[in-house]
C-alpha cells in the first residue's frame, strides 16, 4: 500500500495523519475520561454520555451566539466562557440524573446500560425539539482559524492544537483531582471497598453523586471542544459512544493511564489507516483488532491490581 | 401450556381473521423479532448473559436468505440489460463482473436453509467460546457484542459491491419460482412464520424447564459456586448463546421472506438494543412475555410514530427507563404478580371445594 509515494511524501502523510489522529485522540480522551471515571469508579455504564457531550456542544453554540449578540468585543474569548457553561450544564444534568435514576441502579450495571440508553433517546428528542434536526456549527474567533505550516508539505490547524492543549489541561486536572486531592482519595476508597470506606466516615452516596456529575461535566467540555472540529446534531453523540466504550474497556476500566494509552492507540491506528484504506474499512480494521486483543486480554491493557471482594 | 395455546390461537387464528393483509404482514414482521426476544430470554433472562449484538445474528440469517432470493431474481434472462448478466444488479452498478466466491453456494436452497441457522450459530459459538472461556461476562460481554454489531454494520455499508451497501439486498421476488409477493404467498409465509415461532418457543421451553435451564439460573445467580461444583460454566453459556443466535437467524430469514428485503438497518447497535427492550418489556424471564413484548412494542412503534413521530422517542426512552427501574420482570412479571392471583382468588371463591392452587411463584431477581 506504500506504492507510488516517495519517502518524503510518506513522512508528510504520516505526520499529517498522525496529527489528525492526535485531534481524534483528544476528543476520544475527553469523552473517555468522563466515561472511565463513571464506569471505573462506580461500575455504571452511561450510554447517555454522548448526549452529555452534545449538551456541551449546544451550550457552546448558544454561548457563541449570546456573546456575538450582546458582547461582540469579547468574541475572541467566548470559548473559555463556553467551556465553563458546558461543564456546569452537563454536570448539573448529571447530578440530576444520578439523583433521579442512577442511584437506584447501583450494582446492576447491565440495567444502568438500558436505562441510560432510554435517557439518551429522550435527550436526543429534546435536542431535536429545541435546536432542530439540522446540524449546527459555531463560528470560531479569528485567532483560532488558519494553520501553522511546519514545512511546505506539513500544516497543522490551530484549532486542533487548541483542542490538544485543552485535553492536556483537563487530563491534568482530573489526575490532580483523583490522585492528589482528598476527594479523589475518597473516590478511590469507595471504589475499592464501599463498606470499609463508609466505616471510615466517607459518605459514599455523596462521593457517587459527585463522581457522576464530574464525569458528565467533563463530557460537556468534550462537547465544547468537539464544536471546533465538527458540527453538532441531535444524534452526533451516538456516533462516538461505542468507540469510547471500547477505549475505556481496552484500556482497563479502572486505570486512567490505560484509558489514555488506549485512546492514543485507537485514534492513531484509525487515522493512519484511514489514509491507506477507505475510512470505513479503517474503522472496521481498528475495531476488529481491538476486539481481538480483548478476546486475548479481556481485562484491558492496564489492570489495576485489586483484590475482588 | 395454556398460555402457549392462547398465544397460538391469537397469532394463527384471531389475528388472520381480524386484520387485513397489510396489517397481518406487519404483524408477521413483528413476530420475526419475537424469535430474537425468545432467544434473549434464554441467554439474558435465564443465563444472565446480555448480548447487545443480536441484530448481528438476525442480520446473518436475513442476509443468507436474501442472498439466495437475490440470486434467483438475478437470472441471466432477468438481468440481460446489465453489462454482465447473471449477477445481482447492485454488483453490476459497482463494476463487479463476477459473483464473489461466498455468494456461490447460495444458489442452493438447502445450503441456504442450513446457513440461516448455521452461520449465526457458528459465529456465536466462536465468540462465546472465546469470551466465556476467558470469563468475560456482564458489561464487558455486552460492550464487545455491541462493537461487533457496529463492525458488521460498517462492513456491510462499506462493501457496497458485495453486500448492496446501505440499501441492502432489495427487489426479491421468488422462492424456487414461487412468487413471494402475491397475497396467497403472504398468508402462507405468515403461517409458516407463526408456526416456526411456536416451535421455537416450545424448544426454548424445553431448554428452560430442563436441567440446562436450572443450571443457567444457578450460574446467573452464583456463577462461582456453580463452577466450583464442577460444571463447565463456559460451555453452558456458549450453548445458550448459540441457541439464541440460531433463533435470531431464523427470525431474520423469515423477516427477509415476509418483507422482501434485508438491509444493514436491522443489524446495527440501535436495532440490537431495541430487541433487548422487546424482551425486557414483555418480561425477561418469560418466553411468551418476550414474544408479546416484541408484538406490543413494534405495534406501538408503528401506530405511535405514524401519528406522533416526535413523541415516539420520548415514549421509547420512558419505556427503557420504566422497564428497568419500575418493573424489571416486565409485563409477564406484572401479570404473574398481580393479575394471576386475582384470577386464582376469583376461581377459588367460586368453587370452595377445589383446593387453592399454589400461588404463582414470584419471579426471582
Amino acid at each position: 500500500m506504500f506504492d507510488g509515494y516517495t519517502a518524503s511524501e510518506l513522512v508528510s502523510i504520516l505526520a499529517m495523519q498522525g496529527f489528525a489522529g492526535l485531534i481524534l485522540f483528544s476528543v476520544f480522551l475527553l469523552m473517555a475520561l468522563g466515561l472511565a471515571i463513571i464506569f471505573g469508579q462506580m461500575g455504571v455504564i452511561n450510554m447517555a454520555h454522548g448526549e452529555f457531550m452534545i449538551l456541551g456542544a449546544y451550550m457552546t453554540y448558544l454561548t457563541s451566539h449570546l456573546v456575538q449578540d450582546y458582547a461582540p468585543g469579547l468574541f475572541g474569548g467566548y470559548f473559555f466562557l463556553a467551556m465553563i457553561v458546558a461543564f456546569i450544564a452537563a454536570g448539573a444534568l448529571g447530578l440530576l440524573l444520578e439523583w433521579a435514576l442512577i442511584r437506584h441502579l447501583y450494582r446492576r450495571p447491565l440495567d444502568t446500560l438500558l436505562a441510560t440508553w432510554g435517557v439518551s433517546l429522550i435527550l436526543q428528542q429534546i435536542y431535536r425539539s429545541v435546536f432542530g434536526a439540522r446540524e449546527v456549527g459555531v463560528t470560531l474567533p479569528d485567532w483560532m482559524m488558519g494553520a501553522l505550516s511546519l514545512s511546505d508539505t506539513i500544516e497543522v490547524p490551530i484549532n486542533g492544537l487548541f483542542v490538544m492543549a485543552l485535553t492536556l489541561v483537563i487530563s491534568g486536572i482530573v489526575f490532580l483531582l483523583m490522585f492528589r486531592s482528598s476527594w479523589g482519595l475518597q473516590v478511590r476508597a469507595v471504589t475499592q471497598n464501599r463498606v470499609m470506606a463508609g466505616a471510615a466516615g466517607i459518605n459514599g452516596r455523596r462521593v457517587d453523586a459527585m463522581t457522576f456529575a464530574l464525569g458528565c461535566g467533563i463530557a460537556g467540555v468534550a462537547g465544547s471542544a468537539f464544536t471546533m472540529i465538527g458540527s453538532t446534531g441531535p444524534t452526533s453523540g451516538q456516533l462516538y459512544i461505542v468507540d469510547t466504550f471500547l477505549v475505556v474497556v481496552f484500556g482497563g476500566a479502572q486505570s486512567l493511564l490505560g484509558t489514555i494509552a488506549s485512546a492514543l492507540t485507537i485514534s492513531q491506528s484509525q487515522s493512519t489507516l484511514e489514509f491507506f484504506l477507505s475510512g470505513s474499512m479503517a474503522k472496521v480494521f481498528t475495531l476488529l483488532v481491538v476486539v481481538l486483543i480483548l478476546l486475548v486480554r479481556p481485562q484491558g491493557l492496564f489492570v489495576l491490581k485489586v483484590r475482588k471482594a | 401450556m395454556i398460555g402457549l395455546v392462547l398465544f397460538a390461537v391469537l397469532i394463527l387464528v384471531v389475528l388472520p381473521l381480524g386484520l387485513d393483509l397489510f396489517r397481518l404482514n406487519n404483524i408477521g414482521k413483528y413476530l420475526t423479532y419475537a424469535f430474537v426476544a425468545v432467544g434473549l430470554v434464554l441467554c439474558w433472562g435465564l443465563g444472565g448473559v446480555l448480548s447487545l449484538g443480536q441484530g448481528v445474528f438476525f442480520g446473518l440469517g436475513g442476509y443468507a436468505m436474501a442472498m439466495f432470493l437475490k440470486l434467483e431474481a438475478s437470472s441471466p434472462e432477468a438481468t440481460a440489460i446489465q453489462s454482465t448478466p447473471g449477477i445481482p444488479d447492485f454488483m453490476d452498478w459497482n463494476q463487479l463482473s463476477a459473483l464473489p466466491w461466498f455468494w456461490e453456494p447460495f444458489h442452493n436452497l438447502a445450503f441456504t436453509i442450513i446457513a440461516v441457522v448455521a452461520v449465526p450459530t457458528i459465529f456465536a459459538f466462536f465468540l462465546g467460546a472465546m469470551l466465556f472461556r476467558r470469563r468475560v461476562g456482564g458489561v464487558y460481554f455486552a460492550i464487545i457484542t455491541q462493537a461487533i454489531a457496529s463492525i458488521l454494520t460498517i462492513l456491510i455499508i462499506g462493501q457496497q459491491g458485495l453486500t448492496g451497501g446501505i440499501n441492502g439486498i432489495t427487489d426479491l421476488r421468488t422462492l424456487l419460482g414461487w412468487d413471494i409477493r402475491t397475497d396467497a404467498a403472504k398468508y402462507i409465509l405468515y403461517y409458516v412464520n407463526g408456526g416456526l415461532l411456536i416451535l421455537v418457543i416450545l424448544a426454548a421451553q424445553f431448554i428452560k424447564n430442563g436441567k440446562i435451564g436450572r443450571i443457567l439460573v444457578a450460574l446467573r445467580d452464583k456463577e462461582d459456586r456453580v463452577r466450583f461444583t464442577g460444571y463447565d460454566v463456559a460451555a453452558y453459556k456458549t450453548f445458550v448463546f448459540c441457541i439464541a443466535a440460531a433463533f435470531s437467524g431464523i427470525g431474520g430469514a423469515m423477516f427477509t421472506l415476509q418483507v422482501g428485503f434485508m438491509s444493514p438497518s436491522f443489524v446495527g447497535i440501535v436495532p440490537s438494543i431495541e430487541m433487548v427492550v422487546f424482551c425486557a418489556l414483555g418480561g425477561r424471564l418469560s418466553l411468551l412475555g418476550a414474544a408479546y413484548g416484541a408484538l406490543i412494542v413494534n405495534y406501538a412503534k408503528t401506530s405511535f410514530s405514524e401519528s406522533f413521530p416526535e413523541l415516539w422517542l420520548f415514549a421509547m426512552g420512558a419505556l427503557f427507563i420504566g422497564v428497568v427501574v419500575a418493573f424489571p420482570t416486565g409485563l409477564a412479571g406484572l401479570w404473574q404478580q398481580y393479575v394471576q392471583p386475582l384470577i386464582g382468588r376469583a376461581l377459588t371463591r367460586r368453587s370452595t371445594a377445589a383446593p387453592a392452587g399454589p400461588a404463582a411463584p414470584a419471579p426471582g431477581e
